[in-house]
């Protein structure tokens, strides 16, 4: 099994000074989004952490937040994994395979029972059993369960993990949920995006490392660090926004000027997420600058909230108005609702999903 | 493959600008006011802000180059320069494989981290210590 001794003594051990130890802090409290005086606070802290035995368990997902993680670059993802954790099992990345793999999975387990960080991503299928995804034949969701009872805290990674994500869009038909619907009685910190920030995956993981216990949350359990603002209120585009300058479609003058995309179906003001400031591809830009909007993907049930290219002051259901349904008042509302209710009735008797675009005809 | 490998070269429209620049300035200047007045030193995290493209360096342009640069080689190299306004360090620390790690505004009269740290002048001092002193009396 691996050193588990503290960062400190480690970079001591490898002839590191504390210069190069503070300059290493300091790029840690940026990466968590603390106050860039905090280095000290850091250091002092890191100095005694020590270095937990981490199980990835990878269940209903597309491994686009582990491609994600691989893409940090603040810290490395080689210094994350051999400094600051002892990452014990990992189907994607780990060597072993077969017996030998889920052997190590059992070992770390058993060997810091009630210590290690449990790390999980994608949803949990409940429906028949949880048959809809087994790892070594054994379902995602026993798994889960077993994981769990020994972990000191559990990180669900992504939108799948944190909220069923994609997995549990309508009509769900494995019965996705989240690690939350499952696990009642261990902390929870949920890192949601499809996938999410690398940085902010690593910042974190480095934040509980670094002091332990959890970080202020939001009602949605994520960390307030990085989530606790919407992409709209973070947005160089706001400015425009606020002028009521608004792209009115994805090429014209509006657009080549940089004005706010809300009309364009920008999910910016309901999404929180660290996108505008962190940026992606090691700080490189972001979907809005690169002139298209947010699509909210950190936040619950985001495939099913209404169109991308619809705009939020649209409903997400909306109603339209049928074609000869000119009657006045109230009358007009239960006309549409009533046409409408007639289209579903009609697509359900085809065996076909009624979609948005069935509703909008 | 660091991204900065690939060769795309940002082209910076000078006339675009959501304000950023002038309000980070303006920040740069209530700090630099209390310095003087107090001697307290500040640190701005770049990172942390949300600039509009090319707003980055238009900001470079504005804090411009001063007298002092400075070349620190720890876990990667970092490259820390004085701008045009005295007590107004720009430092951007990158990781080994060349990735910017931090990129931050310091408002002191001289950033922290170029300091000898007591521990590595410790560690030193007992360095030059034990090279200065007579090899150990070997019993062949």
């Amino acid at each position: 099994m691996a050193d588990h001794g503290t960062l400190e003594q480690r970079l001591a051990q490898q002839g590191i000074s504390r210069r190069a130890f503070l300059k290493f802090c300091t790029a840690m409290a940026s990466l968590m989004a603390l106050p860039p005086g905090s280095a000290a606070a850091i250091a002092a802290a890191l100095a005694k952490a020590k270095r937990p035995s981490v199980i990835w368990l990878s269940f209903q997902e597309c491994t686009g937040c582990t491609e994600s993680l691989t893409r940090s670059h603040a810290p490395t993802l080689e210094s994350l994994i051999f400094d600051m954790i002892s990452l014990d099992y990992h189907h994607t990345l780990q060597a072993a395979s077969g017996f030998a793999a889920e052997k190590s999975r059992t070992d770390a387990m058993q060997e810091f029972y009630g210590k290690y960080l449990l790390i999980v991503d994608g949803s949990i299928p409940t429906k028949d059993g949880g048959i809809y995804s087994t790892i070594a034949g054994r379902t995602n969701l026993d798994l889960l369960q077993e994981a769990a009872k020994g972990a000191a805290a559990i990180i669900a990674i992504g939108t799948c993990a944190s909220f069923g994500g994609i997995p549990k869009a309508n009509p769900n038909p494995t019965g996705a949920v989240a690690v939350s619907d499952i696990v009642k009685d261990k902390p929870i910190i949920n890192i949601s995006g499809c996938p999410p920030i690398p940085a902010v995956i690593t910042g974190v993981l480095a934040q509980y490392l670094t002091f332990g216990g959890l970080p202020e949350l939001d009602h949605l359990g994520r960390p307030k660090a990085f989530y606790g603002e919407t992409i709209h209120d973070r947005c160089y585009r706001r400015p425009f926004y606020d002028q009521g300058k608004f792209a009115k479609t994805f090429d014209d003058a509006g657009a080549r000027n940089g004005w706010c995309l809300f009309e364009l179906g920008c999910k910016g003001p309901t999404t929180h997420n660290a996108c505008a400031t962190t940026k992606w591809n090691g700080g490189t830009s972001f979907p809005i600058e690169s002139g298209h909007g947010c699509l909210g993907c950190s936040e619950p049930d985001f495939w099913d909230a209404g169109g991308f290219y619809q705009a939020l002051s649209m409903p997400a259901t909306p109603l339209t108005f049928a074609t000869g349904a000119a009657v006045a008042g109230a009358a007009i509302g239960i006309g549409v609702s009533l046409a409408n209710r007639a289209k579903k009735s009609a697509a359900k008797k085809a065996h076909q999903a009624a979609t948005l675009d069935d509703l909008e005809k | 493959m660091s991204l900065e490998n690939i060769a795309i070269k940002l082209v910076a429209d000078d006339a675009f600008s959501v304000g950023s620049v002038t309000a980070l300035l303006s920040e740069i200047a209530a700090q630099l006011e209390k310095l003087i007045a107090t001697g307290e030193t500040s640190l701005i995290d770049l990172k942390s802000l949300p600039f509009a493209p090319g707003e980055y360096e238009q900001l470079r342009q504005a804090l411009g180059q001063g007298e002092v640069t400075a070349h620190m080689d720890a876990i990667g190299p970092s490259e820390i320069a004085e701008t045009q306004y005295p007590g107004v360090w720009w430092l951007t620390h990158f990781n080994i494989e060349g990735d910017i790690v931090a990129d931050m505004i310091e408002i002191a009269p001289f950033p922290n981290i170029l300091q000898s740290q007591p521990e590595d002048v410790r560690a030193g001092l007992e360095r030059l210590q034990s090279m200065l002193a007579p090899p150990a009396a070997t019993n062949d």
